[in-house]
């Protein structure tokens, strides 16, 4: 299809594997495996199985009734924040390490960010007796302490990234780095971004989202497609999913929404395709937020999981494409469109998920539309930001 | 021939390379680190253009970027260093950056600039042979620049030939499966790895860089390879003891 990467592992201009010699093998051991695991019988026997009673798939597709009658429009959520671990990173977790299995690998490393992933990463290792080393940023492992105490008690060694804005960036510069120096390592990404294939392989991990999505849709609707999809985007691994099985048809509209923090032009935001230009980033072409000689810029956004300067390449070609549209919505709007869902439908979202809701008052919604919201994740992880948010 | 290729004309055993980093410890220090390195008997001097998020380097280089960047160093910058040295300069010079500098800056602005500094010899350690071939070989070609490959421990022998026929200069044979700066003395499995690759009988000179950090492992690499890459040892040397520290740590990598 025409949203699969080329064999150089490139979406239009962007993508591609930049990646250092010493790394050379073991990302083209992955690219010469990759597709005929997943498409394997044996794997998707094990994945399916596990998704069903493990993860607790099929998520279910929620008609969103006081939302629908506040926005005028038919309202679902794709409810991810009910998977096990609390979002959708626990579908591409689960995929990596029966992969990871596969080509006998014995150690793991992740990065992580809001931890989400972490903890999904953690989460797998245990179920699979793998030994698990998580990269953080500094000011991450700070302001996301439930997640770093999970990680843990999930057998985890969690290392603190002290480089650089001590985010996300900085935590997979960590974990590429350790990769470097240990190439026997699997390093299970948790976005659709880095070299090719790690790209395509979490947005194939993730497709299972929209896979779902068309049947559930279907039954309740009687039509496979909704008019409208919209998801959050740091890297994109869950708009990506959300998105995967709706590219090639192109009257489905896709929105993609990124974290405006305090303002597009502010100054600290991390609105990757406002702000960005064509650069490489995590060894894929991709749009970047950068200075004018190329040094990354430091993102900013409330929502650990979206703080980051870059986004998958799929996505850039979405956006350079225009198959999605890019909106934005700042750390307040998503504090509010948090509390409104939670107080419209008793559903605490997570900070990053709640940035997709945030962006409903901004769409010119008609009675008749049918619009799904991939709720990626759940809030407990933001607990803390939400009650300093009340005592304000 | 390039400048790299007319040295090893001259001399192709026990070459001494120091790599810095541009703007470190000072942001105008770079003339006078070249024209110290130069004076003191390096044979090639590695100018690196600091960058952000250096995925190849280890904590030293590391460090030595974002001082770098601190202090204000940026390619324009640097450039006008390097073309205001460049009559006086007589050691050859090689530019280490990342591809996405390169991108950022104009492909065909940042080479002519490469130029415009009498430099035609690159490293761009996250551009690879794939990416090289589609796009960066001709626009290279177009300004006579020559881009260096790294080989590592895991590099199949097949690509090794492959880009051995790419090279027109020398081959940056990296000594360990590491990022730069790590471990610190020649293992008896580099020592296969180096036969291994010396065996091949590859037409391009190998210099080899990773770990190189004082005479024993120079004098050791030097006995596998033409000459032998220095870049952390260097950095910490010129954090402790200054530019000053030079012409002592030169002599104190050479054995003399």
């Amino acid at each position: 299809m025409k949203y699969n990467p080329d064999k150089n592992g490139y979406y239009g201009e962007f993508g591609g594997a930049f990646i250092p010699e010493l790394l050379y093998p073991n990302v083209k051991e992955l690219e010469d495996n990759y597709i005929e695991i997943i498409e394997s019988e044996s794997f998707q026997k094990e994945y399916k199985a596990l998704l069903k009673d493990y993860v607790g798939r099929p998520s279910p597709l929620y008609y969103a009734n006081r939302l629908s009658e506040k926005y005028g429009a038919h309202i679902y959520l794709k409810r991810e924040d009910l998977n096990h671990t609390g979002a959708h990173k626990v579908n591409n977790t689960v995929g990596q390490i029966l992969i990871a299995k596969r080509l006998g690998k014995t150690q793991i490393i992740a990065e992580t960010g809001a931890g989400q992933h972490g903890v999904a990463t953690a989460t797998v290792c245990a179920l699979m007796n793998v030994e698990c080393i998580v990269f953080m940023g500094e000011k991450d492992i700070e302001r996301q302490a439930p997640n770093v105490a999970r990680m843990k008690m999930l057998g985890a060694k969690v290392v603190p990234a002290t480089s650089g804005s001590k985010t996300l960036k900085d935590a997979t510069n960590e974990a590429i780095r350790y990769w470097i120096q240990n190439p026997e390592t699997f390093y299970l990404i948790g976005s659709v971004v880095g070299p090719h294939p790690h790209p395509d392989m979490v947005a194939r991990l993730q497709a299972i989202i929209s896979e779902e999505m068309k049947w559930q849709l279907k039954e309740k609707t009687g039509k496979e497609n909704p008019d409208t999809i919209i998801a959050c985007v740091g890297g994109g691994s869950n708009a990506a999913g959300a998105f995967y099985h709706y590219l090639e048809d192109v009257e489905v509209e896709l929105i993609a929404v990124e974290a405006a923090g305090l303002g597009v032009n502010s100054g600290e935001s991390a609105a990757t395709s406002q702000l960005g230009e064509v650069g490489v980033i995590h060894g894929s072409k991709t749009i970047l937020m950068q200075d004018e000689y190329g040094q990354i810029a430091e993102p900013y956004s409330i929502s650990a999981g979206l703080d980051y300067p870059g986004v998958g390449p799929l996505h850039a070609f979405l956006f350079d494409s225009k198959r999605a549209k890019f909106m934005n919505a700042t750390d307040s709007e998503a504090l509010q469109a948090a509390f409104e869902l939670t107080r419209l439908e008793g559903i605490i979202p997570a900070l990053e998920s709640a940035h997709a809701f945030a962006v409903l008052p901004k769409l010119e919604l008609q009675s008749d539309q049918v619009v799904v919201i991939n709720l990626s994740g759940r809030g407990d992880k933001d607990l803390q930001t939400y009650i300093k948010y009340l005592e304000e | 021939m390039n400048s790299i290729q007319q040295l090893f004309q001259k001399k192709d055993k026990n070459l001494l390379s120091i790599f810095f980093t541009a703007g470190f410890p000072e942001l105008h220090g770079t003339e006078r680190i070249i024209s110290e390195l130069g004076s003191n008997g390096v044979d090639f001097i590695e100018v690196g253009l600091p960058y952000s998020d250096p995925l190849a380097d280890g904590p030293t280089i590391q460090h030595s970027s974002s001082v770098a960047l601190k202090n204000g160093m940026n390619l324009d910058v640097v450039f006008e260093q390097l073309q205001s040295l460049k009559d006086k300069n007589t050691t050859p010079l090689v530019l280490m950056g990342y591809v996405n500098q390169i991108i950022k800056y104009g492909e065909d602005a940042f080479c002519q600039k490469v130029i415009d500094c009498g430099i035609d010899t690159v490293i761009i350690p996250d551009l690879p042979m794939v990416e090289y071939e589609t796009h960066y070989k001709a626009l290279f070609a177009k300004y006579g620049i020559t881009n260096v490959f790294l080989i590592t421990p895991k590099t199949p022998d097949e690509r090794i030939r492959k880009i051995d026929e790419l090279t027109e200069g020398f081959i940056y044979m990296v000594a360990s499966s590491s990022i730069t700066g790590a471990k610190g003395e020649i293992s008896e499995q580099q020592i296969d790895y180096f036969e291994r690759i010396k065996s091949m009988n590859l037409k391009s000179k190998l210099i080899i860089g990773f770990g190189i950090s004082d005479n024993t492992t120079f004098t050791k690499a030097c006995e596998y390879g033409n000459g032998a890459i220095i870049g952390s040892a260097f950095i910490k040397s010129l954090d402790k003891d200054g530019v000053e520290g030079t012409a002592g740590f030169v002599k104190s990598i050479k054995g003399e």
